[in-house]
């Protein structure tokens, strides 16, 4: 008899479950790579490229096709007109051709060398096109009765022919973009502003979060309406409040510039959103005042769940107030405190909508992620706005790590 | 410090800068409401507040002859807070009894322990708490009130109206339905009905997709063992954090080449697979503590695992997937990045969108501001009716900004 020995390996069971896990996976796996594994690369691969948004469409041939004439009875003349132009006026197109169906019963008179007719197809090789190349051909046509049976000259559309050189598919890669975006100043200044903009935003939305979550943490009547309201800017679509600040800080019928002066507190009209560097503390402000809810939520929730026998002890031992907030209740909250720093810090930094919506990244409040707007599409060179994107993803693998690192020590979320 | 711990100098501290923050407060509220120029008065705030603060040390009797005394003070026009001229005699009298009363008030439950003489360390420490309290409530509800009140007040009044006292948001209720101009303009020259319907299906849709992909996945994450389990776990997270911006710009690129720009279809591809992976993470989390012997009790009868799901699992996660859906709801209906970027043809804007394309100079801002009250009105009486799942999906460990 054999010693019974523990199975090893995996059995048919667990294989079984593995696979149905991949099975439910996969879905998900599908559509998060199409959409964000897949982009990712390609934002890689476009940052190392000169595109620009005009070179989303590649260059092709077009062509117009019109009969001049009226081909009313048999024996009647007319010219049929091809006009013919490459769509792209700096890219050439090589070998250019043109095909159309050639209706049956219809002369041709003299014919363009480059072209033939044959088996009821006309087809035509223009040879290379250079960029915003033009041309034109004419064909003489007589009519015969058997035309008039069949489809007229211009019922066909004509097919184009020609291979275009895809910046996006080719193999020419350049640092172009790159040196582009660290070349002068500029870019520093815009690593400081997103610097400055993510880590007070982000303190000072914790810091909020934390004194209304301390007013909170009691109950009486009316704390859930309270805590509704508090929730307010988070909820609320970005577009709508950032307009609605637009509107009260506005330099000309703004409330706030009206109240001040009303109050003795500024002689004339401020314009917030457009001076430097009020501009900066204004767009930080709003990143506190609409995600301190957040804090305030997860803040909140944990001090519910501290145990009260603590605070009793420490009633016992004759702690005051502050003495109890800031050795029993501070210690306590670090961990959700850093975790939320972390993930509020990196969600910051990629914040585009506010500022964008806000002032559009002028007056000095360009974050990294309004310049990879900017880049693309308001100077219309994708590729350095890729290559800022490329940045950005730097940046945030670099805190990723540092999160991973403290998340598995706090395993507060 | 020591000094400060007695009660004939910490109740008329915490007594000046209850009553001038009362008096700040009031001077924008009867600002707000009157159109009137009431302005808080630094000096005689500060001067009476310390009056009231160490008359509250004497009991009631004194206390209330204080308040009645800034009252006076006030209609004087030298009380805590100061009115310009022309302000109607209600208005004036309702704003410094209001600053007279809630000073008072505020002093009496601030001081109640306080005493003349030396006061404990947790005495003092109380009172400036209660004091903070106070000042707390009224800073956050200000600060979350003003814009919103801003926009709704603002969506009801026309360019003249605003540009002539942009402090002014008392309401001529005698005009009757045409307040509401604004809105019944948008709606039939500016089409926001269709972009409300869109919107909402866009978001509807959304969450039906997210679920549909979510649920399993996070049904395998949670219970199921396999290789690579705890990585995959990890590895939700951070898809997540990776921003929107990096992805719209290819996403453009392969939109416009594919013809899906400026197609609902493709916003509604788009928007799930943002959503998906928090979806995901916080179902995965409520799955996790949903006990999993009723499962195997499920599964020794003769279920099959996706039975387990459909039977045992999903009833039991109800509350997890109302909060879900409304996050994920929340999160399309405020949608306004890929609707930008993706969306040109006005016939197809969803509600973010429609709204920025009301940002010109051409357009009154009240009607930018009634798109905004549009936009914001359904999220909030969702969001208000079931606070309760919402706060609890946003807390369960997700959540992006």
């Amino acid at each position: 008899m054999t010693d019974a020995v523990p199975p090893t390996g995996t059995g048919p069971l667990a294989r079984r479950e593995a696979r149905l896990a991949w099975g439910l996976l996969f879905p998900t796996l599908a559509a998060v790579s199409l959409v964000v594994i897949l982009p990712l690369l390609a934002v890689f691969w476009i940052s190392f490229k000169p595109v620009g948004l005009a070179d989303l469409r590649p260059p092709a041939p077009v062509v117009r096709e019109d009969i001049r004439g009226d081909l009313a009875a048999p024996g009647d003349e007319a010219t049929l007109r091809y006009r013919l132009r490459n769509s792209s006026q700096d890219q050439p197109i090589l070998g250019v051709t043109l095909s159309d169906a050639w209706p049956e019963g219809l002369e041709a008179g003299e014919l363009d060398p480059r072209c033939t007719i044959a088996d009821g197809r006309l087809s035509c090789a223009f040879g290379d096109w250079e960029g915003g190349a033009r041309e034109q051909l004419r064909i003489p046509v007589t009519a015969t009765e058997a035309y008039f049976a069949g489809p007229g000259a211009t019922d066909s559309d004509p097919v184009m022919g020609g291979e275009a050189r895809n910046i996006l598919t080719s193999f020419d890669f350049t640092l172009e973009n790159f040196a582009q975006i660290f070349d002068g100043g500029e870019f520093w200044s815009v690593l400081g502003v997103t610097l400055f903009y993510t880590v007070f935003g982000t303190l000072g939305a914790l810091i909020m979060g934390l004194f209304a979550a301390m007013l909170l943490n009691k109950s009486f009547k009316g704390q859930g309406i309270l805590r509704g309201l508090y929730l307010f800017p988070y909820v609320a679509p970005v577009i709508a409040v950032a307009f609605a600040w637009i509107l009260l800080f506005d330099p000309f019928s703004g409330s706030a510039n009206a109240l001040l002066i009303q109050m003795g507190v500024s002689e004339g009209a401020i314009n917030f959103f457009g001076e430097r560097p009020l501009a900066l503390l204004m767009v930080t402000l709003f990143e506190i005042w609409r995600y301190f809810p957040l804090s305030f939520l997860f803040i909140l929730a944990r001090m519910q769940s501290i145990d009260h026998d603590m605070y009793e002890a420490a009633d016992m031992d004759g702690a005051s107030p502050f003495q109890k907030f800031w050795y029993l209740s501070l210690p306590q909250l670090l961990g959700i405190l850093s975790v939320l720093f972390l993930l509020r810090f990196i969600w910051t930094f990629n914040k585009f909508d506010d500022i964008f919506l806000l002032t559009g990244g002028n007056a000095g409040t360009r974050v990294l992620t309004v310049n990879v707007y900017e880049q693309a599409f308001a100077l219309s060179n994708i590729g350095a706005g890729a290559a800022v994107a490329v940045v950005i993803f730097c940046c945030l693998l670099l805190f990723s790590l540092f999160f991973f690192k403290v998340m598995s020590r706090e395993e507060g979320l | 410090m020591k000094t400060l711990r007695y009660g004939s100098v910490t109740a008329p501290v915490l007594g000046a800068l209850w009553c001038f923050v009362i008096a700040v407060t009031l001077a924008v509220a009867m600002s707000f409401a009157t159109g009137a120029p009431f302005r808080p008065a630094l000096l005689w705030s500060l001067l009476w507040g310390a009056g009231i603060g160490f008359g509250a040390l004497f009991g009631a009797v004194t206390l209330w002859g204080a308040a009645l005394g800034v009252f006076v003070l006030g209609v004087l026009g030298i009380g805590p807070m100061a009115s310009g001229d022309g302000t109607g005699v209600v208005a004036l009298a309702l704003g410094h009894g209001a600053v007279a009363l809630f000073t008072a008030l505020g002093a009496r439950k601030i001081l109640e322990e306080c005493r003349i003489g030396a006061l404990t360390r947790h005495e003092f420490e109380e009172a400036v708490i209660r004091f903070l309290t106070g000042f707390g409530y009224i800073f956050f509800t200000a600060i979350v009130l003003i814009p919103f009140y801003v926009m709704v007040m603002t969506s009801l009044k026309n360019q003249a109206q605003l540009m002539a006292n942009p402090l002014d948001f008392s309401i001529d209720l005698t005009q009757g339905l045409s307040l509401f101009r604004s809105y019944g303009e948008l709606m039939t020259e500016y089409s926001f009905g269709s972009y409300l319907w869109t919107s909402f299906y866009v978001s509807v849709l959304t969450v039906l997709i997210t679920l549909a992909f979510a649920i399993p996945g996070a049904y395998a994450v949670a219970r199921l063992r396999f290789r690579g389990q705890a990585l995959f776990a990890r590895s939700i997270l951070l898809i997540y954090m990776v921003p929107m911006i990096v992805l719209a710009l290819p996403i453009y690129i392969a939109f416009s080449m594919t013809g899906l720009r400026n197609t609902i279809f493709g916003i509604v591809i788009i928007y799930p697979v943002t959503t998906i992976p928090v979806a995901l993470y916080m179902l995965q989390g409520y799955f996790r503590g949903l006990p999993a012997e009723i499962e195997e009790a499920g599964l020794m009868d003769g279920l099959s695992r996706l039975k387990v799901i459909w039977q045992i699992t999903l009833p039991l996660s109800l509350p997890a997937l109302a909060s879900v859906s409304l996050y994920v709801f929340m999160i399309a209906w405020n949608e306004f990045l890929l609707a930008f970027m993706l969306l040109d043809d006005p016939s197809k804007f969803t509600l973010t969108r429609g709204i920025a394309s009301l940002n010109s100079s051409e357009v009154p801002r009240q009607h930018l501001m009634a798109g905004a009250v549009i936009a914001t009105v359904p999220i909030m009486v969702l969001f208000l009716g079931l606070e309760r799942f919402m706060t609890k999906g946003l807390t369960a460990g997700s959540v992006k900004g």
